[in-house]
């Protein structure tokens, strides 16, 4: 675990006296993929924020790599309609990027088309591409990703995660992405964080990518898209608490209380 | 020309200078009330600095930076949300300031001038603290320009590539602060804000980067300087009213007037 990038541990958030998060472990290597997924309220994009250190846990410790270079995509960007600003601009509030950097950025993430357009008039597909390019112009050793297919259909889905492990092969970072799907992951995710609160079950995605029925269903995409596989034992109450009433038996990667 | 006419020619365009840049920053990060709020509030320092026997100008600084750090403490400690907060201390502010200012039988204050302003009657003196004033603000502007931007786009993504957002946040309400301590004698504490957000509305539809929008509002806010104090010395009308009015006017203005393409 030395070479991590980011680990957590014991880490506990409340908000107004309500725990929204207990004793979470996570750990980033470098050229990892860990993906996060868990239901709407699980506390996911409060995780995100305790790594990315723009709120400070209750419990527990956040480490991360001294002068870690983080490159964050978050899940939305509103920029008032008054303010001009152009995609190259926007871009350019990197420090030290000039335009030749910022085409090639685009170029990497597919959007060089949009270089002079006005940030607010680019598609949504489009801006999560420019966001993409502005993290990547930190040089980052660790990518955050907040949602990023988020609105995106299932073939665009499968072309952004073959893009995001394409740019985890040439700049050899780690990424936490943050997936808003219970079961269908990156195929190309070493690991799979199931968060609810605590940590429900973590472990590797199924292959399954060769079943023929999986590939009828996706087709080309079927190669990207994995299948995780929840194997916690427990149930969750529509607030997010686990059920009381029903003994819970300790997984191997369950971890709380 | 007159003295004082010379006067309050320079101490309008300097201020019209610096409220292009921060005002463009008040109309992007919707601190409109925000800025009402402070230029309310400056009446209270006029008030304090005649009951302590301070400089005006000094004490309305210092009471607009005052505010400026009690707001961002209050709105991080309690539920109300911003403009709620705002009304309570823009509204408050400013009836406290009128309260103290009529216990002060003996000292004889020309209210309107501090509520409408008072350019004809820019001193050296005055004039002075506003030309050093908005030099300094001009000054501290320019580092700050592209983390001020940064922080505009999206504060969190601002904080996680390493900026000090709020010492960043902190410093635009201070450098808002001065710059209506400086505009209080030129256009008053009820016309301030109308300084900072015209012209740059009025810059807004024509520019295509930020910093067109910020010197096109400067230059607005020049040529509004001018023509009211035109009108004023011709058609003897108040001289902070009427640079409003041509403010407003210019503002009709670039509606009317064909938006660039390409």
């Amino acid at each position: 675990m030395s070479d991590a990038l980011i680990r957590l541990s014991g880490v506990g958030v409340r908000y107004a006296g309500q725990a929204v998060l207990e004793d979470v472990q996570l750990s980033v290597k470098p050229g990892e993929i860990v993906t996060l997924i868990g239901p709407n309220g699980a506390g996911k994009t409060t995780l995100v924020r305790a790594v990315l250190g723009l709120l400070t846990p209750d419990q527990g410790e956040v480490w991360r790599r001294p002068r870690l270079r983080i490159g964050y995509m978050p899940q939305k960007l509103q920029v008032d309609a008054t303010l001009p600003l152009t995609v190259l601009r926007f871009l350019r509030l990197v420090p030290g990027v000039d335009r030749p950097k910022a085409l090639a950025a685009l170029g990497e993430v597919g959007a060089e088309q949009v270089i002079d357009s006005p940030l607010q008039s680019i598609s949504g597909g489009e801006l999560q591409r420019v966001l993409l390019a502005r993290a990547l112009l930190r040089e980052p050793e660790l990518l955050v990703l907040d949602e990023p297919v988020q609105g995106v259909d299932v073939a665009g889905q499968a072309e952004l995660y073959r893009l995001i492990t394409r740019l985890r092969d040439r700049h050899g970072c780690g990424v936490l992405m943050v997936s808003h799907d219970l079961h269908l992951v990156m195929s190309t995710t070493d690991q799979v964080v199931c968060l609810n609160r605590h940590v429900c079950c973590s472990g590797h995605p199924e292959q399954v990518s060769g079943d023929p029925a999986f590939v009828e269903l996706f087709g080309q995409d079927a190669r990207s898209l994995a299948i995780y596989h929840h194997h916690h034992d427990h149930a969750h109450d529509l607030h997010g608490s686990v059920v009381v009433g029903k003994p819970h038996v300790h997984g191997p990667n369950c971890n709380h209380g | 020309m007159a003295d004082f006419l010379f006067n309050a020619l320079l101490a309008g365009l300097a201020l019209a200078l610096v409220a292009g840049p921060l005002g463009s920053f008040v109309v992007w990060r919707r601190m409109a009330y925000f800025g009402d709020t402070l230029s309310h509030a400056a009446l209270l320092g006029v008030a304090l600095g005649l009951l302590l026997d301070v400089s005006p100008t000094l004490a309305v600084t210092a009471g607009c930076v005052l505010l400026a750090v009690l707001l961002v403490t209050l709105q991080q400690r309690q539920p109300l949300a911003s403009d709620t907060l705002l009304g309570i201390l823009a509204h408050s502010t400013l009836s406290l300031g009128l309260v103290v200012l009529s216990f002060m039988k003996d000292v004889r204050v020309d209210l309107m001038s501090y509520l409408f302003g008072d350019l004809l009657a820019v001193g050296p003196g005055d004039l002075a603290w506003i030309l050093g004033g908005s030099a300094l603000v001009l000054l501290i502007l320019i580092p700050l320009w592209r983390p001020l931007l940064a922080i505009t786009v999206h504060e969190e993504l601002a904080k996680v590539e390493g900026l000090p957002v709020a010492a960043i946040r902190l410093a635009l309400m201070l450098l808002i602060a001065v710059v209506i301590a400086v505009a209080m004698k030129i256009v008053g504490v009820l016309l301030i804000t109308s300084l900072l957000i015209i012209p740059a509305a009025a810059a807004q539809r024509h520019a295509r980067t930020p910093e067109q929008m910020a010197l096109g509002a400067s230059a607005l806010g020049l040529v509004a300087v001018c023509c009211g104090l035109a009108l004023s010395w011709y058609e003897d009308t108040p001289a902070g009213p009427s640079i409003v009015v041509s403010a407003a006017s210019l503002f009709l203005l670039s509606f009317v007037l064909p938006r660039r393409t390409a």
